[in-house]
């Protein structure tokens, strides 16, 4: 059996360098469905936030097919991330390492990687990400289908609908932070788009930044090879 | 008896006021206008409404509304609620009067209040969909309207809708196209009783004092004039033989507001979403240049090319 953040598919090729298998054809096409619902769903938002971002709604054909396109982008985003969800979350569940790891957040800042734990697929802040995408989507969806006034306007209160309308645009500037994040993240650690376009990264990519996942991907076992691991 | 408006000239009239005099532009600004317009206002006597209906169907002739031909749902009100092709309706309470034990039927007009501080006008997103005059004139401009509904959940009063035809907001326009030519609102000019009457505000307060001392000298000693504070003073007042109970009248709010939820996801949200985010955008840039990317070393590669052989067991 394996680790509970190693997938099946996902195999390390020998070689100079080393080519490890991240991310499976499916999981690479449903996670840029979700980037561009995503982004698509940002300026199509933000041009109903705020007036002077107005001019984004000319993306679209106008106000009108702004307004009418947002939600129908919201309903897309939803079921692809949940495709996202179900592919990822049992990896993104919280091990002990990963305090430790946000413990020590300022020497992954300044580029020290060493002085923190191994970690497994993904590091705390990649969880961190994950988890607050998935809380954010949620909130999003439910408030943006309150206020979705063209089919769902007469099954609320309008009291409930001006909450909605809060929650919906504080939900949505959080969820933008942590694109922000995200799409950073993925600049500043070099290598590690590749893991999203091609699939796959260089070993010293994952034995610089998920060692203990590429650990368990050479030994084929949680538990790696006998007199390695300090638990025995 | 107020004096009636005039009839119509014949020749051709030049606009009395225009987009010069904008005071307010949803999602935009407006220079301040060089002249302030004398602020209009319609007067409604609910002491004098006999319920005829002469001015819904006043305002579906003038706007050239098409409403459905309704049901009867066993009220009077007819159709059951405002639509987007019915800008005005009366609205029919029965109460029970406790302390004179007599039943009273209470009849309200219901429509845009056109209020100083409009709270539709706060919440729309679309430049210039909305606007206000400085006769208070709050108007729909449909081109610009993009049918997001944001008005109704910032108006205090519950009235835009929005058309399923063309997805824009509908709501009472206090016939601005009429008072810039120098008519009164076609409902003004069908009512029979001169329960709605049509001037300037202060023609209309004064009118309204005379209509409210009249009403006390009767017994109603609660009359009075509903021009809430709370949104700045309205260009649509009532005459309430109960003002001092607004809601009898099918729910007229006792003290309408820009609901604070509106006034927080318009006010401090819009600017401090932004900000956070151009900072979090900064910080990312910041770093950036400050620690420079994190690489991939030639040791790391090293590394991982000992661990995939699989001669030792990894730890190096």
């Amino acid at each position: 059996m394996a680790a509970y953040d190693v997938k099946p598919n996902e195999r390390v090729h020998p070689g100079k360098p080393v080519i490890v298998d991240r991310y499976t054809v499916g999981a690479r096409i449903n996670h840029w469905i979700t980037a561009a619902s995503l982004i698509l769903l940002a300026l199509s938002g933000l041009a109903m936030f705020h007036p002077s971002l107005f001019f984004l709604s000319g993306l679209f054909g106008g106000g009108q097919f702004t307004r009418f396109i947002h939600p129908w982008i919201g309903v897309l985003l939803f079921f692809s991330f949940l495709g996202l969800f179900l592919r990822f979350w049992k990896a993104n569940l919280w091990r002990p390492e990963d305090g430790t790891w946000l413990a020590r957040f300022r020497d992954v800042l300044s580029n020290h990687e060493d002085n923190v734990p191994e970690v497994g697929k993904y590091n705390a802040g990649q969880k961190l990400v994950f988890w607050s995408m998935s809380i954010l989507i949620v909130i999003l969806i439910s408030s943006g289908i309150v206020i979705w006034q063209q089919y769902f306007a007469a099954y609320t209160t309008i009291g409930q609908q001006r909450v909605a309308l809060l929650v919906h645009s504080i939900a949505a500037v959080a969820i933008i932070g942590v694109w922000i994040v995200h799409f950073y993240s993925a600049i500043w650690v070099r290598g590690t788009i590749p893991a999203m376009t091609r699939g796959r990264v260089t070993g010293g990519w994952a034995w610089r930044h998920h060692r203990k996942w590429l650990r368990e991907l050479t030994a084929g076992k949680p538990d790696g090879r006998s007199g390695s691991n300090p638990a025995e | 008896m107020f004096p009636p408006l005039p009839n119509p000239s014949t020749t051709d009239t030049v606009p009395r006021f225009s987009d010069k005099d904008l005071i307010r532009r949803s999602a935009s600004t407006v220079p301040a206008p060089e002249q302030q317009l004398t602020e209009v206002a319609k007067l409604i006597d609910v002491s004098k409404c006999i319920g005829c209906k002469a001015c819904q169907t006043a305002c579906i002739e003038w706007n050239d509304t098409h409403p459905e031909v309704g049901f009867n749902a066993g009220v009077y009100e007819n159709p059951a609620d405002l639509t987007p092709d019915m800008f005005t309706l009366m609205r029919y309470s029965e109460w029970d009067n406790p302390e004179t034990n007599e039943l009273e039927w209470l009849i309200r007009k219901d429509g845009c209040m056109h209020c100083a501080d409009p709270g539709c006008l706060k919440a729309c997103p679309a430049p210039g969909a909305i606007v206000q005059y400085s006769n208070g004139i709050v108007d729909f401009v449909h081109e610009n309207c993009i049918g997001c509904g944001y008005c109704i959940k910032g108006c205090p009063f519950n009235i835009p809708r929005i058309s399923k035809v063309d997805h824009t907001a509908y709501k009472c326009t206090l016939c601005s196209d009429r008072v810039a030519v120098g008519q009164g609102p076609a409902c003004a000019k069908a009512c029979p009783t001169q329960a709605i009457v049509f001037g300037t505000k202060d023609e209309m307060k004064k009118h309204a004092d005379g209509r409210i001392k009249d009403l006390k000298s009767r017994g109603y000693s609660n009359a009075g004039l509903y021009d809430p504070p709370g949104v700045g003073g309205t260009h649509v007042m009532y005459v309430l033989h109960h003002a001092d109970q607004p809601e009898l009248y099918s729910g007229l709010p006792k003290e309408p507001k820009i609901s604070p939820l509106v006034e927080a996801w318009k006010g401090v949200t819009k600017y401090a979403g932004l900000t956070i985010l151009g900072v979090a955008a900064g910080v990312g840039l910041l770093h950036h240049l400050v620690m420079g990317p994190n690489r991939v070393s030639e040791t790391d590669e090293e590394h991982a090319e000992e661990l995939t052989e699989g001669d030792n067991d990894g730890r190096v």
